[in-house]
Formats: structure tokens, C-alpha cells, sequence
């Protein structure tokens, strides 16, 4: 499988800022890749890049097999760069209007993304009169608008309500099943969680990782409190490796023995308060993969 | 490159800024070539004073003979300056608005959309010219007929010519305010500096070079304003004792004319220059 798009050694310098230092990514068709970072990361900088905005200051970009910012390219490639940008004089409807004449799109295919995102009965309102998630969501149906096989969304949930998020999530979502390529940027570990096949984490312009959502949840575990704690921890070694936790065990054992557990605690005399599955968020592991480089900063 | 052309008409069209700035140039033509002439013919006294111009003069000029005369004559500096606003508005707001981002990440190159956003300007100055013509033409109809003056008009060779110049001079105007807007990234500082030019300094600088410095003349007569009045000049077959401000025969028509495609083509290839290196952030 051929990726559609590949970055290595991408390098940004603004003055003396140095935005975007060393990355190397890789979309592979078909996935929704979470490019999750905190402010000031460099994810901007990085999409500005593969969409022909800014030119690198070293390192190779491939887009779709070919530069970005080239026409071919360009067509094929749907984005949202920082914040949804639209002439304020013109409704919604008309801004669409506009952008599907550059870029040689069906008439019909406008009311089709304006019912995507739930926009349609407003699309005759002037831009200027839109509420945040309103910009938000046409900046995603312009995205989308050139039916293209990657789509490149910059923080998409910006100023969106739990409704919205939800719709805005479940629709990329969707658009990754399509067959659809999707990178999206987000400081939201949730949210990449939620939707992402595959998440690269940059902190101070650098990859700190890259890996399958899956891989990075780690290991599960049932949390457990009991009394008295000292006998329950005796015998949960039975079952895994036991950690003390404030005031509550951790026990690698998957969930599925839960019952199990429950029950043996019982007969042996010990009251259980509490026993749930848990797993390693990607927030930990997210805070871990930071914390560290910003210590080799400083180091 | 023909989607893009209709998308910046589009633009054009419905914004109302370009309607206000067109209604501005229509009603300055029609206030300084009619109303306020026909003001003074009204109520002028068949005896004039030394200082007066004849009535018989004054109706002269109004008439449709002289309708080029006052369809062009306030371009090289009243409409130059509207226009010159013009282009800065139209491609300073991409930069304010940001809507410059959303535009280039569409499919044509920076190249394509920049030559279609001066095609659309250059048909909506094509439309000003036509429109402030025609204006002014039936004006010009309506007072021979109400003052039984003669209904002649010049000929369609000299009115065409006279169009195209008015045309010229100010998409030279317009292109340098959007030259501006691009250097800037912005809208107001270019209108600041563009008008301020235009109004002011153009003017105090020929004063300068003819009474103190002779010998820059060349220079003053190389400037934007010169030419486009010296164009003016030459096309309308003004003279010089009633021509309007900025109005004046600096140099032969000829070579006002390629200064002013000079300009044009600096201009542009400026804001396209600029426009294609330039990182979009
Ligand atoms: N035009 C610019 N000129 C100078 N520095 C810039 C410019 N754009 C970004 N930077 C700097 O580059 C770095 C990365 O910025 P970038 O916008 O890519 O971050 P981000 O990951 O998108 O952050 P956020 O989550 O806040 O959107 C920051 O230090 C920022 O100050
Ligand atoms: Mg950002």
C-alpha cells in the first residue's frame, strides 16, 4: 500500500522559532491518522505544509504522489487549516458557491454537504451572522466538498457543543470508513481515542511517537478495593501482578475475570467496596511521551 | 482559470463596498460635469465678469459633444483614488479576512487566481467607465434637448479611444492599490498610502520639481498621476485653461500611454511575484 503521505525530516523555521523540527509521517490510505499535540506543537505548521500554504524549510513532502500545492494534488485534497476562513458577505451557500467554481465541483454536490453537516437551513444567512460551531461546521463541508480522497481537518471539534462534537466526530468517523483518508489534528486525547485508527504525537515540532490507538491503550486492568487490603493482595497475586494504587490494588488481569475475582475475595471473608476494569488512558501515556521530551529539553 | 474568473465576478458582485465606491465615482461625474455647471448656466448673467466663463461656454461643455470630457476628466486623481481603494479592498480583504488560505487550497495555482482576480477588476473598471458614460451621456442628452444645443456627437473612433484611456488610467489606479494590498496584507494602510499619494504628494511634488528643481522634471514626469493626466489630456482634446485638476499635458499621449501599461504590467507582476513565494499563514 503506498501512502498518501509521506514526510521526513520536515523542518519549519520562522526566524528563530523553530516550528516544526524533524518530522518524519506517514498517512497510509483508507486510515484516520490523529496528529495530537499540545499548543504550540506544530501541527498547524505541519498541515500548512502538506497543503501547499507554506514551503518547508528542509526535509521531502509527498501528497498524494505528487508536491503539495500542486493543481492535481490540490484537487484531490480536502482541508481545514486553522480557523474556518469565508468572505463575511456572502451566506454560506454563496461562499460554497464560490469555492466550487475554483475548483470545478457540481452544483448538486453543495446541498449535499450542507446537509453533511447539518447546515442546510441555514445556508442562505450571511457568514458574518454564523455562531462559532456554524463557521466551524461549513469550514469541514468545504473540506469535504471536492469529494477528495484525503481530507485534512485542523482541530475540526473546535468551538463545537457536546452535540456537535458528537456529530463532528461520528461524521469523521464515517468518512474514514468510505474509503476516505483522513488527517486530523487535535490537542483532544479523547477525542483522537474516539476516532483515530492511528495517532502520531508531536510535542516542540518533534514526532515523540507514532502508533495504532490500540497499541498505545497498554495493558488492562481491574481496580480493586477491598478490606482488609493485605489479604486481598495476597491473593490477587493469584490471578496477575499486583500494584497498590492510593488506597485501591491494581491487578493485570482481563476483565473478563472480574467475576471470578469477585467471588474468591468473598469466601475468603474480604469485603469488596469496589471492581471495575480500567485501562491505560491515552492521556497517561500522552503526558508520559511530553513530559519526557520536555525533560531531554531541559537536560 | 474561467471557474476562477467567475468566482471572483461573483465576489465583486455582491459585495457592496464595490457598489459603494461605483455610486461614489457616478455621482462626483454628475455633480462636477453637470449639476454644478448647469448650476452656474441657470443662474448665470449673459454679461459675465472678467473671472466668468461664458454661459454659451459653459453649455458647450455640457453638451454631448464634450461627454468624454466629463466622463474622464475627474479619473486621473477623484476616481483614480476609488479605484485604487477598490483594488485594495478586494485583495487586502483576503488577507484580512483570511479567506486567502481557503481560496489557494482549492485547485488553481496562486498564479491563475491572482490573473483572475485582476481579470474581474479589470471588467468591473470596464463596467465603471460604461456606466459613468452612460450617465453622463444622458445627461448630456437631456440638457441639449432642454437648452436646444446641439446634439452632435464626437466620433466613435474618439469616443472609444477616450474610453479605453479613462479605462486605463484607472486600472493603473486599481492595480496599484491591489499591488499595495498584497506588499501589506492588508486593506487600510495601502488606501492610506495609496490616496495620500494621489491627492497629496503627486501634486506637491510637480509643484516642487517645476519651481525649485528644475532639473528632476524627468522624474516627476515618469509618476503614475503625470501620465495618467497627460493621457487624459490627450485623449479628451481638453484645453489646458479648463481642464480638471490634475488634468495637464505633461507629456505627449503616446508615451503616457506605455508608462501607463508600464505601470500596469510592474504592478502585477509584482503582486504575482510576491503573491507565489510568499508563505500563507
Ligand atoms: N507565522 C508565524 N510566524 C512565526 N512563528 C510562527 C508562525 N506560525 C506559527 N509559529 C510558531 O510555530 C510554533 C508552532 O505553531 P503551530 O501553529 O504549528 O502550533 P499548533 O500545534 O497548531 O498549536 P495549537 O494547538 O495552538 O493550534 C509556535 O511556536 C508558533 O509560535
Ligand atoms: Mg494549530
Amino acid at each position: 500500500m503506498d501512502a498518501l503521505v509521506e514526510v521526513s525530516g520536515l523542518t519549519k523555521r520562522y526566524g528563530d522559532t523553530l516550528a516544526v523540527d524533524g518530522v518524519d509521517l506517514t498517512v497510509l490510505p483508507g486510515e484516520v491518522y490523529g496528529f495530537l499535540g499540545p499548543n504550540g506543537a506544530g501541527k498547524t505548521t505541519t498541515l500548512r505544509i502538506l497543503t501547499g500554504l507554506i514551503a518547508p524549510t528542509s526535509g521531502t513532502v509527498r501528497v498524494l504522489g505528487g508536491r503539495p500545492g500542486q493543481a492535481d494534488v490540490l484537487r484531490r485534497t480536502g482541508s481545514m487549516i486553522e480557523s474556518p476562513a469565508f468572505y463575511p458577505y456572502l451566506s454560506g451557500l454563496d461562499n460554497l458557491r464560490l469555492l466550487a467554481e475554483y475548483a470545478g465541483v457540481a452544483r448538486q454536490r453543495i446541498d449535499e454537504v450542507l446537509e453533511l453537516v447539518d447546515l442546510a437551513d441555514r445556508a442562505k444567512d450571511r457568514f458574518s451572522t454564523y455562531s462559532l460551531g456554524m463557521k466551524q461546521r461549513l469550514g469541514v463541508a468545504a473540506a469535504l466538498l471536492k469529494d477528495p480522497e484525503l481530507v485534512i481537518l485542523d482541530e475540526p471539534t473546535n468551538g463545537l457543543d457536546p452535540a456537535g462534537m458528537r456529530d463532528m466526530r461520528r461524521l469523521i468517523r464515517e468518512l474514514g470508513t468510505d474509503g476516505r483518508t483522513v488527517l486530523l489534528s487535535s490537542h483532544l486525547l479523547g477525542e483522537v481515542q474516539q476516532i483515530c485508527d492511528r495517532v502520531g504525537i508531536i510535542n516542540s515540532g518533534r514526532m515523540v511517537a507514532e502508533h495504532n490507538v490500540d497499541e498505545l491503550r497498554g495493558e488492562q486492568e481491574l481496580v480493586v478495593r477491598a478490606n482488609p487490603k493485605d489479604q486481598a493482595q495476597a491473593i490477587l497475586t493469584r490471578f496477575g501482578s499486583v500494584h497498590q494504587y492510593d488506597d485501591t490494588l491494581r491487578v493485570k488481569v482481563t476483565p473478563d475475570r472480574a467475576a471470578e475475582v469477585n467471588r474468591v475475595l468473598v469466601e475468603a471473608g474480604i469485603a469488596v467496596s469496589e471492581l471495575r476494569s480500567t485501562e491505560r488512558a491515552l492521556e497517561d501515556v500522552f503526558f508520559e511521551l511530553t513530559a519526557t521530551e520536555e525533560k531531554a529539553d531541559v537536560g | 482559470m474561467l471557474g476562477s474568473y467567475r468566482a471572483e465576478l461573483l465576489k465583486l458582485r455582491k459585495r457592496s463596498a464595490v457598489w459603494v465606491l461605483f455610486g461614489a465615482g457616478l455621482v462626483l461625474s454628475l455633480i462636477f460635469g453637470y449639476l454644478l455647471p448647469y448650476l452656474g448656466y441657470a443662474t448665470g448673467d449673459d454679461n459675465p465678469q472678467t473671472d466668468g466663463v461664458p454661459r454659451a461656454e459653459i453649455l458647450r461643455g455640457m453638451l454631448p459633444e464634450r461627454v468624454i470630457d466629463n466622463t474622464i476628466g475627474g479619473y486621473p486623481i477623484f476616481a483614480g483614488a476609488l479605484a485604487l481603494v477598490l483594488g485594495a479592498i478586494v485583495i487586502g480583504g483576503e488577507y484580512t479576512w483570511g479567506t486567502l488560505k481557503t481560496v489557494l487550497t482549492q485547485r488553481p495555482g496562486r498564479g491563475t487566481i491572482l490573473g483572475a482576480q485582476f481579470l474581474a477588476l479589470a471588467t468591473t473598471v470596464a463596467l465603471w467607465v460604461v456606466g459613468i458614460f452612460a450617465a453622463c451621456a444622458l445627461c448630456s442628452v437631456g440638457i441639449a434637448a432642454a437648452e436646444n444645443g446641439s446634439t452632435a456627437w464626437p466620433s466613435i473612433g474618439n469616443l472609444l479611444q477616450g474610453l479605453a484611456g479613462g479605462w486605463l488610467v484607472l486600472m493603473m489606479w486599481c492595480l496599484a492599490g491591489a499591488a499595495l494590498a498584497v506588499a501589506f496584507r492588508n486593506v487600510a494602510l495601502p488606501i492610506g498610502l495609496g490616496v495620500v499619494w494621489i491627492l497629496g504628494i503627486e501634486t506637491l511634488l510637480a509643484g516642487v520639481v517645476s519651481s525649485l528643481l528644475p532639473g528632476l522634471k524627468w522624474l516627476a514626469n515618469a509618476l503614475p498621476g503625470s501620465n495618467a493626466g497627460s493621457l487624459v489630456f490627450t485623449v479628451t482634446d481638453m484645453a489646458s485653461s479648463d481642464a480638471p485638476p490634475g488634468v495637464r499635458d505633461a507629456v505627449s499621449g503616446g508615451r503616457a500611454l506605455l508608462t501607463l501599461i508600464g505601470y500596469c504590467a510592474v504592478f502585477t507582476a509584482l503582486a504575482v511575484w510576491t503573491t507565489r513565494r510568499r508563505d500563507i499563514t
